[in-house]
């Protein structure tokens, strides 16, 4: 029989009876061949598992080296004195393996009569248990008191199968006060689970939820240890280990933060809702930083009940909203100092420019819009740059951010660091809206129109920022230096040596020249708080050191033409937001401060007050680390 | 259906699976063998239900490889062989060239956002290559037909060896072999030549072999040895057959397993998971159920009507038990461990839609048949 087996090739003649053959036999030999292969497989499985079982049971009986994972302690978290902020407590929880366990309704009918647990936890544990495989060990109760501690080592004997287990777990001392800092870490969630490294998380239970927790969490960690033991027939460590590998532990951080002066800031601004950053300008150090209502971070550490979290979530008062990195508030009257000093020094008015304020201002364009000062009546018809920062006068400032546009406050704004990012670590800030003609443009496909930028003169319309922002720029017009980014870790420990974090320095930064015009503002702002006229003087009365400062009152709501703003008519969530920024001493600037309270009513009336509070802990906390240090040097 | 069930199966086979070239006994077969690996790996993974999820997604990826390949003829890629061919070597030399790294070894080509081994593709295109030369030619194969039939197997097993993965390119090698071995090598040849074999051996171990892979054949000897360290696999996994007994500890009640004295436990050493906690009658059914497969697998390459398919059948059966008995032989101890997974029951391995790939070309070989005259 011929075949052409390819159309392309000549013909190959080939034996298909004799290829038949050939294949056949072939492949029977190989099935031949397999199956005593199987066989050998099968006996070799029966003289594992049948003849040499008794063995291999006894083996597997006694097998008793194991090797276990530890978890490294987490990395300590202290103020700038070596206060600790966040620390790592023992917690004991009572664990049950079922497999240990003869009767487990006995054995938990006896640890509820001890009154260990509830009913509850009970329940909770039985249905955890038909979820779990009988070698796992299972939680019963978290978080048992030293006396039940006590209790149940006393009872041990009738509990067996039963244990309790001590574990470190975060704990942060100041509570409420630093909850939207610090953040706080809570056990590892599905998301979370599958951007670790599961190798080193492999014995860690929580992670940094939020805050420097989370910021740092890689730091924080540290790296995981292991223990080679002997261990018993259920799993249990005998003895010593055989083999160890410590964990290494997390590094500890050192924050700017001075626990004392937030403490201060914290009882100042008992009551409002809002925020209080203190900074260094020289290096962006955070001294304070502050929102408030807050929480307490440690209800989220082993998990918060439904019903308490629910509590925070739906408060109108929002507990958990950071407002000193995500609160965006109209700066209000508090850049006035800041456009001032724009305004001399590209020109445009000079120490002695006045105008006529009385009581509005008539916009220069076609329809003449007429826009009101705060102050009916107002200022007067000679009012200078000086007075008009000192009394806060609106028309002034109307007619200098019409005379220098949007374009040029825009530009020198972002160098102040507004709708920028602080650079702060922690992950969260908002940027703010300073606006632009591109800005209003992409974001609300609208031109620019004159009346935006005299909106945008009082610090009000689009313009954005959060009390970081506004610490940041008034502490930039306070030394007349370069703008550092705002940093809370200042050191780190890893291992034995601490390391110092060098400050990082902003890539946009305002060409402050000769610094003749700053002073020129800051005489100013000086008198804010000094002079009978000044808008924060009665807040600054009698203050042991001078310090210089601008307040903010900042309308929620429009009121129509002619109508008056009568604060006891109003729904209170429509008061005035209330701004301070200052700075102290005045000779040589070393803390610049931003105080926002919601609805606070006049900036002079509730937000200076609270930094007045705040400045006098610190040059009293200055005063007494000058105290210390004297005997020291005498020695 | 019986395993030997002849013609009579086909003509019953005409309903839907007719349709989609699917052959029923092999089906079942390769669903028995899934359906108990997916029991064992949720108990080897600790109850991880998100491996399991992973595993049964890519079952389903490589099912739907088989029923793709199941449905193009045999004639279709015995034409394209030679292409095929040379296109695989083509990539596994751009692999040495510019192929990514991974653990070690450059063995991953990425193309248009997709990224895979060319080895997969060599596992199949040798055997068929092979196959596709002798089917030209008359059998049994003269001295210079079995030349240039090696060096079609040398040359990409040797382009694989250098990766490096020696696994994989014996595995090749063997495959190739196979085929030749089926075209009716004569006999004083082959033993001529496993005769070069042993007395290669030695001269191997002294010149060419690295530490590691010395220590692994070491440990095999003498597992005992080295209790701690490369010894523990073996010893954990014979204890956990072992231990299993008859009946076996009971489904996620294995001791060696579940408390993890058994490294590897969801990948490579699946089976002692199984041996451990089904025993010995587990290991019965799983080992029936292989040899219900390759059983099928020689049937089909005893019926296939020409040279081509009848020597590819048989080779991708051969190799496939091969994969079975080197995985088996490892966990049970008979054979040093190598790191081959036990196909379709171990988690991951990036050769599981290979497998199904080549049971698809078996199934296509089966049932596109063309109607013999007389």
């Amino acid at each position: 029989m011929l075949k052409q087996t390819n159309q392309f090739k000549a013909p190959v003649f080939k034996d298909h009876r004799q290829e038949r053959e050939i294949l056949v036999t072939r492949t029977v030999f190989a099935f031949v061949v397999v199956i005593l292969f199987f066989i050998l497989l099968l006996s070799r499985s029966w003289f594992l598992q049948v003849v040499e079982h008794e063995n291999y049971k006894t083996r597997s009986n006694n097998n008793r080296i194991s090797v276990q994972r530890v978890a490294p302690n987490r990395g300590l978290i202290f103020d700038r004195h070596g206060v600790l902020l966040a620390e790592n407590k023992s917690v004991y929880s009572i664990q049950v393996i079922p497999e240990q366990v003869k009767d487990i309704n006995k054995l938990l009918d006896k640890i509820l009569k001890l009154k260990l647990v509830k009913e509850s936890d009970l329940t909770r544990f039985k249905n955890k248990m038909r979820g779990t495989r009988r070698f796992k060990s299972i939680e019963l109760i978290t978080r048992l008191s030293e006396k039940n501690v006590a209790v149940f080592s006393a009872n041990g004997h009738l509990l067996k199968g039963a244990r309790v287990e001590a574990q470190l777990v975060r704990y942060y001392p100041f509570k409420n006060m630093l909850a939207h800092t610090l953040g706080f870490v809570g056990r590892i969630n599905e998301k979370e689970l599958n951007k670790i490294d599961t190798v080193n998380y492999r014995a860690t239970r929580f992670i940094g939820k939020v805050g420097i927790e989370k910021y740092y969490e890689a730091l924080l960690h540290g790296k995981i240890g292991s223990r080679t033991v002997e261990i018993d027939v259920q799993g249990r460590a005998i003895g010593k280990a055989i083999k160890e590998t410590p964990p290494i532990p997390g590094a500890n951080i050192k924050l700017s933060i001075d626990i004392k002066l937030q403490q201060a800031a914290s009882k100042a601004m008992e009551g409002y809702r809002g925020a209080v950053v203190v900074i260094i300008p020289r290096n962006g150090d955070v001294l304070a930083l502050l929102s408030t209502p807050n929480y307490d971070p440690n209800s989220f550490v082993t998990g918060i009940s439904t019903k308490d979290y629910a509590k925070l979530t739906n408060s109108n008062s929002q507990p958990l909203f950071n407002r000193a990195l995500r609160g965006l508030y109209s700066p209000g009257s508090t850049i006035k100092p800041m456009l001032a000093w724009v305004g001399l020094e590209k020109k445009i008015i000079t120490k002695n420019t006045t105008i006529n304020d009385p009581g509005y201002w008539v916009m220069p364009t076609k329809e003449q819009r007429i826009i009101r000062d705060w102050k009916p009546t107002g200022h007067g018809s000679h009012v200078n740059v000086s007075t008009a920062i000192t009394q806060s006068c609106d028309p002034f400032f109307y007619d200098l951010a019409y005379k220098m546009g949007i374009d040029l406050i825009s530009s020198e704004m972002s160098n102040f660091g507004f709708g920028r990012s602080t650079g702060i670590d922690m992950g969260e800030e908002l940027k703010g809206i300073m606006p632009s003609r591109e800005w209003k443009r992409s974001a609300r496909n609208l031109s620019w129109f004159p009346g935006d930028t005299v909106n945008v003169g009082i610090g009000q319309g689009y313009w954005n920022a959060t009390p970081l922002q506004l610490a940041n720029a008034i502490g930039l017009l306070a030394t007349g230096e370069s703008r550092h980014h705002l940093r809370l870790a200042m050191e780190i420990q890893e291992g034995e040596e601490w390391s110092a974090i060098s400050p990082i320095l902003a890539k946009q930064q305002p060409d402050f020249g000769d610094q003749k015009n700053l002073n020129i503002v800051r005489k100013a702002m000086e008198k804010v708080t000094r002079f009978p006229w000044g808008t924060a003087k009665t807040a600054f009365k009698g203050a042991t050191y001078k310090s210089a400062g601008k307040t903010g009152t900042v309308q929620l709501i429009k009121m129509a033409e002619g109508e008056e703003y009568n604060k006891d008519e109003i729904d209170t969530k429509f008061h005035d937001n209330a701004v301070y920024l200052g700075y102290a001493p005045l000779n040589y600037p070393e803390i610049a401060i931003a105080v926002v309270i919601e609805n606070g009513g006049h900036g002079g009336e509730s937000a200076a007050p609270v930094a007045r509070a705040v400045l006098d802990k610190y040059f009293e906390l200055q005063k007494q680390a000058k105290n210390n240090n004297k005997p020291a040097e005498n020695q | 259906m019986s395993l030997l069930s002849g013609d009579m199966s086909d003509r019953r086979n005409k309903g839907f699976a007719a349709k989609l070239h699917i052959d029923l006994p092999l089906l079942a077969g390769l669903l028995v063998l899934m359906g108990f690996g997916l029991m064992v790996l949720y108990s080897a993974s600790g109850g991880s239900e998100l491996q399991l999820r992973a595993q049964i997604i890519r079952l389903v990826i490589a099912f739907g490889a088989m029923i793709f390949f199941a449905w193009i003829p045999p004639r279709v890629y015995q034409k394209w062989t030679p292409l095929i061919f040379t296109v695989g070597i083509i990539m596994l030399i751009a692999v040495l060239l510019v192929g990514e790294v991974g653990k070690g070894a450059q063995r991953w080509l990425s193309f248009a956002g997709f990224r895979f081994q060319p080895s997969e593709i060599m596992k199949l295109a040798v055997p068929m290559m092979v196959a596709w030369y002798f089917s030209e030619r008359r059998l049994p194969p003269n001295f210079s037909e079995l030349l240039v039939a090696g060096v079609l197997i040398i040359l990409p097993s040797y382009l694989i060896m250098i990766q490096p993965d020696l696994g994989t390119s014996i595995l090749i090698a063997s495959s190739g072999a196979f085929v030749i071995f089926l075209a009716g090598i004569r006999w004083r040849v082959l033993i001529s030549l496993l005769l070069v074999v042993v007395i290669y051996a030695p001269i191997h171990w002294l010149l060419v072999m690295q530490d590691y892979q010395k220590q692994r054949v070491l440990t095999f000897i003498n597992p005992e040895q080295d209790r701690l360290g490369a010894g523990y696999h073996i010893i954990q996994s014979q204890i956990a057959i072992g231990s299993g007994g008859m009946k076996g500890k009971g489904w996620m009640q294995g001791t060696q397993s579940q408390l993890e004295f058994l490294p590897e436990r969801n990948t490579d050493f699946i089976f002692a998971v199984l041996g451990e906690e089904f025993g010995f009658t587990g290991v019965l059914l799983l080992l029936a159920t292989y040899l219900w497969i390759v059983g099928r697998g020689f049937l089909i390459s005893l019926r296939a009507q020409e040279t081509y398919t009848r020597l590819l059948s048989g080779a991708i059966t051969l190799t496939f038990f091969v994969y079975v008995f080197v995985n088996i032989g490892m966990v049970t101890g008979i054979l040093p461990v190598v790191g081959l997974p036990l196909p379709l029951v171990s988690y991951g391995g990036t050769s599981m839609v290979t497998v199904m790939v080549s049971f698809g070309i078996l199934m296509g070989i089966q049932t596109h048949k063309k109607l013999l005259p007389g």
